[in-house]
């Protein structure tokens, strides 16, 4: 098992260092106007310009760059940000906004665990059901609209209909409801759509029909057997989902005016604040690689029969 | 006594595999595919979606031929701004400036379908054809599982968004980016059911019997994958409207005088507070497209399983 995981890791390391490489570079072929603030290039003469990006670092090689912006990214120093919040360290914007999306992650990913569940495994018993159907069609509903149509008219109505705030207030829980429930809409048709489909999957095998015949009572089995086999590929995108929950909610954060990481790559991208960019690309696919790893060895944990030799994990999900 | 025949090779007469012999017994008739459509058309909600996904496309794509209204004609007239269809603006209103919104709605519709379908198609394409080689050429294995691990590991609108950054806001600008991530899920897939048919007892039974590659791959290996494939098209072009709408709502999509669902919903958006109209309609067509592409996608997958098939 250690040695699984330590190859796993190193691996996860140089797959890191190839798509932070990757996207370095490709930040690369940014016109060069994107390191001023307006003012500054306005004010600035041509000499001016090019002892400031000079200053910057930004007309060096790439590849001492790169050495460059790793050895800060090591030691947290991220760069400053230059449209977005002139002059500010992007690891203080950082500190300020990553708890909003965090909490409201956290609980959309909690949320999203036990209530889809519960509706996965309501639905793989009450199979070709009226329960059933009804889930999937929202299931279907979830996941053929558009999430911004639905949650734009989710805040909408049901504002409306249970008179709550509109857009969110630090100082009131009541505000707090919508965000956090529209945040889980999605992840509990991801849930509940797979485990009933797992679960189905699992009921059909041979040794099930055996334990039925053994006479073992139908909870027991579903419990004992189903349940636990149809979870186990889903318990791997768990550890990407909680990492992820950094990086916010694009439409619901902006929506609801949650002061969250979710918006800040679309800001940094309009004001073409290459610096800001460049640190939250990296970020994000750092936690997406190792995301996986965890996912990987949470699920070689959880299920014994997987050879800790291959790294090949057969039995996928897609999104 | 009986004379014993002394065995010679004259005795024997060599048997010639012939194209198509070997599949003489109880297969004649069996189609795959009729049974394929044979099995999705019974059931009523697929019959039902296909007629809506046919009827849209045709009315997007014919609508500029039998109408003359533009899409983008503003109206100079602030009498005709803002109309409900109940007010006279049309069937479905007028916008902020006057323009029709049944004929944005349909020009629209077809600027969303046409991207829905390059990108579709192109994944499909380049995913099925870097599946194979993934598949077959041992080599390649390696450097294709690490482009996998990559473009999968990273979160993918933070993908998009960054390619959105690079290039310039646009049609093809959305296709690209959409492209770039969507073939690598299609190659892995086909390339683990090319390993697992490739060498499966009735292919190497196939191979014994002298059937000549082609045959092993259109008849053998090909129905495998097409319905997957044919399903996977069908369930990118969903995909692909909601990304566009995505991107419009974070002003990287297509540009604003551009008509597609996406502008069109991101503009009835900003004005649903007064005029919800303007919202309501794209957004009932949008949603009827996507999910008839959704489900019928999810019926021919179940069509496509020869178990299905009575």
């Amino acid at each position: 098992m250690g040695k699984y995981i330590l190859r796993r890791f190193w691996q996860s390391i140089i797959t890191v260092l190839i798509v932070l490489f990757v996207m370095f570079m490709l930040l690369r072929l940014m016109p060069k106007e994107n390191y001023f603030t307006r003012d500054d290039y306005i004010n600035m003469t041509e000499e001016d310009r090019t002892a400031y990006l000079r200053n910057l670092g930004v007309l060096d090689n790439p590849l001492v760059q790169f050495v460059r912006f790793l050895r800060g990214f090591v030691t947290g120093d991220l760069g400053r940000s230059i449209t977005v919040y002139p002059k500010t360290p992007i690891s203080e914007i950082l500190k300020e906004k990553i708890p909003y999306s965090l909490w409201f992650g956290l609980v959309s990913v909690l949320l999203s665990v036990i209530l889809g569940f519960l509706m996965g495994i309501g639905m793989a018993n009450n199979k070709d059901k009226l329960g059933d159907q009804l889930g999937t069609m929202y299931v279907v509903a979830v996941r053929a609209i558009p999430s911004l149509v639905y949650l734009f008219l989710i805040q909408m109505w049901i504002t409306h209909l249970f008179n709550l705030p509109m857009v969110f207030y630090e100082d009131e829980p009541a505000s707090w409801i919508l965000p956090a429930i529209s945040l889980s809409l999605s992840g509990i048709a991801w849930y509940a759509i797979w485990l009933r489909r797992f679960m189905v999957d699992e009921e059909n095998k041979d040794y099930i029909k055996f334990a039925i015949a053994k006479g073992l009572p139908r909870n027991y089995i579903m419990k004992r057997h189903v349940l636990r086999n149809a979870l186990v590929p889903l318990v791997q995108y768990l550890p990407s989902q909680i990492l992820l929950t950094i990086a916010g909610s694009l439409i619901i954060e902006s929506i609801y005016s949650i002061p969250g990481m979710g918006g800040l790559l679309v800001y940094a991208i309009r004001q073409q604040d290459n610096t800001l960019v460049q640190a939250l690309v990296c970020i994000y696919s750092i936690l997406g690689v190792f995301g996986v790893f965890l996912g990987d060895i949470l699920m070689a944990i959880v299920d014994p029969r997987i050879k800790l030799t291959s790294a090949k994990i057969e039995r996928e999900v897609t999104a | 006594m009986k004379q014993v025949p002394v065995l010679g090779p004259e005795l024997f007469v060599p048997a010639k595999a012939q194209a198509g012999e070997e599949e003489q017994i109880g297969y004649e008739h069996y189609s795959y595919w009729r049974s394929t459509f044979r099995t999705f058309l019974k059931n009523p909600v697929s019959l039902v979606l296909l007629a809506i996904i046919i009827v849209l496309t045709l009315a997007s794509f014919l609508y500029p031929v039998f109408s003359k209204t533009d899409p983008n004609k503003v109206a100079l007239d602030v009498e005709r701004w803002n109309l409900s269809p109940s007010q006279g603006g049309g069937i479905f209103g007028t916008d902020q400036l006057g323009r029709d919104i049944w004929a944005r709605t349909w020009y629209g519709t077809r600027t969303s379908l046409l991207l829905g379908f390059i990108i579709a198609l192109l994944d499909v394409g380049i995913g099925m054809f870097a599946g194979a080689l993934w598949g077959y050429v041992k080599k390649l294995d390696r450097i294709m599982t690490e482009i996998y691990n990559i473009l999968t590991n990273i979160p993918q609108p933070v993908l998009l968004l960054l390619l959105s950054y690079i290039l310039r806001p646009g049609f093809w600008t959305i296709i690209i980016a959409l492209c770039s991530t969507g073939w690598i899920g299609i190659a892995r897939f086909v390339r683990n059911k090319v390993l697992m048919i490739r060498d499966s007892e009735y292919n190497i039974a196939s191979r014994t019997l002298g059937t000549p590659l082609w045959r092993i791959i259109t008849k053998n290996i090909l129905p495998y994958l097409v319905s997957i494939l044919i399903m996977e098209a069908a369930l990118t072009i969903p995909y692909s409207i909601g990304a566009e709408v995505f991107l419009g709502f974070i002003g990287l999509g297509l540009p604003l005088d551009t008509v597609s669902l996406g502008n069109l919903v991101n503009m009835g958006k900003n004005n649903f507070m007064l005029y919800p109209y303007q919202l309501t309609w794209p957004t009932l067509v949008l949603a009827l497209v996507t999910v008839s592409f959704y489900i019928a996608g999810n019926k021919f997958a179940d069509a496509s399983d020869p178990r299905n098939h009575v």
